[in-house]
């Protein structure tokens, strides 16, 4: 499998022959020096690379959120906290491996971290369904959570799916009821809540683990009421208009910040997060921190309170007789 | 597609609910992501009976004045339909109804007042894909003669003061879009600052896509308003009616502190088209009906339409607190 999507051609191009040189200095143009090829090839690439990505379609960024070398949550869990002990289980059917969650340290605090989790892997997307949660997930997320509040321990959840899970069994434990119990719950939880999209926002999947003080995404992230596929299916006939719908639903990180649905765009390294994971850890631990100190220090019914306003001031509607 | 290989095997579902088919719906064509789901035989709705074999000449019945019931297939007078609160004389099927109906058939006469009656959608997104937002509402307030998908107000049901949203799957398909979370958003926080109990009927294909996220968030807003409204230990039931699906049961249908569903809805939060497409494997049998959702346990109770205002005064009446001795 080719690891690199279309528009990222010329970056990978121009980085090979970088790493060629490197390797082979003999290789170098004749007329100039070895140094200064490079310094010409590095100067191409970083302006190649703010050319690409500084005019990235919608479509293009969905690419960037899935793309299969992306830091999944584990891999923040991982670069981002410290001393992560995972926690298994819903305590009522299973434990859903498409949910990750644990006692964690960020910056030395204690938090519960928790979020859906994507396989890299053939092997690892069927333990996780890719990235793709039961009802017995969201029970889980939940259970940590209460968890987490009831001893005072802030939650960060980290949001990477391309949706709940449509099966037999997803249905028959309700996992529409799953979502909508954490929707109402996580609203009254006293600690602070962060969720940040890191990858796919996928509907009422994401949203099941999305109420929370602070809504990140990341620049190449994209939160969805439907992929943009579902929609192109939908309303062009045609799911190759997958792009003209990732357009319209107004879907990345920009478009929701404009529209006031998320509180904060964390920046990704150019090139996308998956080009430098360790520096896109830094740049979202560094969000993290800022918007945990900013809600922790409030009261608990100030949070609840502001919490519950901003969620409630999402919509736009028309009154005719209230504008007259 | 690069990026997404590996997850191409995999048929995810979104609020707005997608894949659900097309075929039985009783309004002319609208997106899937605001249709009822695939219709068994006997879920078929409001489908007009082929009349006659005169070749259409010499028809004794007039087009449009008789529906065939799609349970037992007898041919059944509107009037008597809509006289009978759209159930059928002869097997009890359920046909959809509308929502002023519904509160008519609920409500004591004269007791209820509407909220927000002129509020509308905006087209937000600007939307456009092969038709417009703007254009999708024009016709549907035209057809339906709604203004959006729901209607709520304060009404009295016997002895109870009430705060009542009842959804109409004839706009749009039932969908969720702002108005619907604000007008529920208002309803609940009235019925909390009064101290009333909330009862929604539930009918819907879920989130709207034309208002992209702002559809989504609507979920968040309806459940978050409901759990202001537990903590002051005020009943809420949710009533779940054909169809309803995806967003709305991802929210404000599910969390009921009592569950009703009428008799043979289809009920659940992937359409079965999609379940089908994306797991390959066999529907069991009555898969997502309302006695499958009780059989699981989802649902406490199936209630009959013409019943139902009795046992919603009984519940409410039995969780109404005692008064504290004095
Ligand atoms: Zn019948």
């Amino acid at each position: 499998m080719k690891h690199h999507l279309d528009f990222e051609k010329p970056i990978v191009e121009l980085q090979r022959k970088l790493d060629d040189l490197r390797t082979h200095p003999e290789m170098h143009s004749l007329g100039i020096s070895f140094e200064e090829e490079i310094r010409l090839i590095e100067r191409e690439l970083h302006e190649t690379k703010r050319q690409v990505f500084s005019n990235l379609s919608p479509w293009q960024r969905v690419q960037l959120a899935r793309h299969p070398k992306r830091p999944y949550t584990l891999d923040y869990v991982r670069s981002v906290f410290t001393d992560f002990s995972e926690l298994h289980g819903d305590r009522h059917f299973a434990d859903d491996r498409a949910v990750v969650g644990g006692f964690a340290r960020l910056g030395g605090d204690r938090v519960m971290v928790l979020g859906t989790q994507k396989g890299r892997d053939t092997k690892e997307n069927i333990l996780r369904n890719f990235g793709s949660a039961h009802p017995e997930g969201y029970r889980k997320a939940l259970r940590l959570m209460k968890l987490a509040d009831k001893f005072g321990i802030p939650i960060i959840t980290l949001i990477d799916t391309a949706g709940a899970y449509p099966g037999i069994g997803a249905e028959e434990r309700h996992i529409g009821e799953a979502i909508a119990v954490n929707l109402r719950e996580m609203m009254l939880l006293e600690v602070p809540t962060i969720a940040a999209v890191i990858g796919e926002g996928g509907s009422g999947g994401a949203l099941g683990i999305g109420v929370a003080d602070r809504v990140l995404v990341l620049e190449n992230a994209y939160y969805s009421v439907i992929s943009p596929e579902g929609c192109a299916s939908i309303l062009w006939k045609d799911r190759a208009a997958a792009s003209k719908a990732a357009a319209a639903l107004r879907i990345t990180a920009r478009d929701l910040l404009e529209l006031r649905l998320v509180d904060d765009v964390v920046p990704e390294p150019i090139g996308g997060a998956h080009t430098d994971p360790l520096a896109a850890s830094v740049l979202l631990k560094k969000r993290l921190l800022h918007h945990l100190a900013e809600i922790r220090i409030l009261s608990v019914e100030d949070r609840q309170r502001l919490r519950y306003e901003k969620f409630r001031a999402f919509g736009r509607v028309h009154e005719p007789l209230a504008a007259a | 597609m690069t990026a997404s290989g590996n997850q191409s095997k995999i048929q995810h579902i979104s609020m707005a609910n997608s894949e659900l088919k097309k075929r039985t719906v009783v309004i002319d064509p609208v997106e899937p992501a605001v249709t009822p789901p695939p219709a068994t035989s006997d879920t078929a709705f409001l489908k007009k009976p082929k009349l006659g074999t005169g070749r259409g000449k010499k028809r004794d019945i007039p087009e449009g004045l008789w529906t065939k019931c799609p349970k037992c297939e007898n041919l059944i007078y509107d009037k008597e339909l809509d006289a009978n609160l759209k159930i059928c004389p002869k097997c009890e099927h359920h046909f959809p109804i509308g929502a002023r109906e519904r509160i008519h058939s609920l409500v004591e006469t004269c007791s209820f007042e509407e909220m927000d009656p002129e509020m509308e959608s905006v087209d937000v997104l600007h939307f456009t894909g092969a038709a417009s937002y703007e254009s999708k509402l024009a016709a549907n307030r035209k057809s339906s003669l709604l203004k959006d998908s729901i209607i709520t107000g304060i009404g009295q049901l016997a002895h109870h003061r009430i705060a009542l949203g009842v959804m109409d799957f004839s706009f749009l398909g039932g969908s969720m879009g702002s108005v619907v979370g604000e007008k529920l958003a208002r309803l609940i926080e009235a019925g909390t600052d009064k101290g009333l109990p909330v009862i929604i009927f539930c009918t819907s294909g879920g989130a709207r896509m034309y208002e992209g996220m702002f559809s989504l968030m609507q979920m968040a807003k309806t459940c978050g308003a409901l759990a202001y409204h537990a903590k002051k230990r005020l009943p809420y039931i949710s009533v779940l009616v054909h169809p309803c699906y995806a967003g709305v049961m991802a929210s404000f249908a599910s969390v009921g502190d009592l569950i009703l569903a009428e008799p043979g809805a289809m009920i659940g939060f992937a359409g079965p088209r999609v379940i089908k497409d994306t797991t390959q494997a066999e529907l069991p049998p009555g898969f997502q009906t309302s006695e499958f959702l009780r059989e699981h346990g989802l649902v406490d109770s199936i209630v009959a339409r013409k019943e139902l205002k009795d046992r919603l005064r009984s519940y409410l009446d039995f969780l109404k607190p005692d008064p504290t001795p004095s």
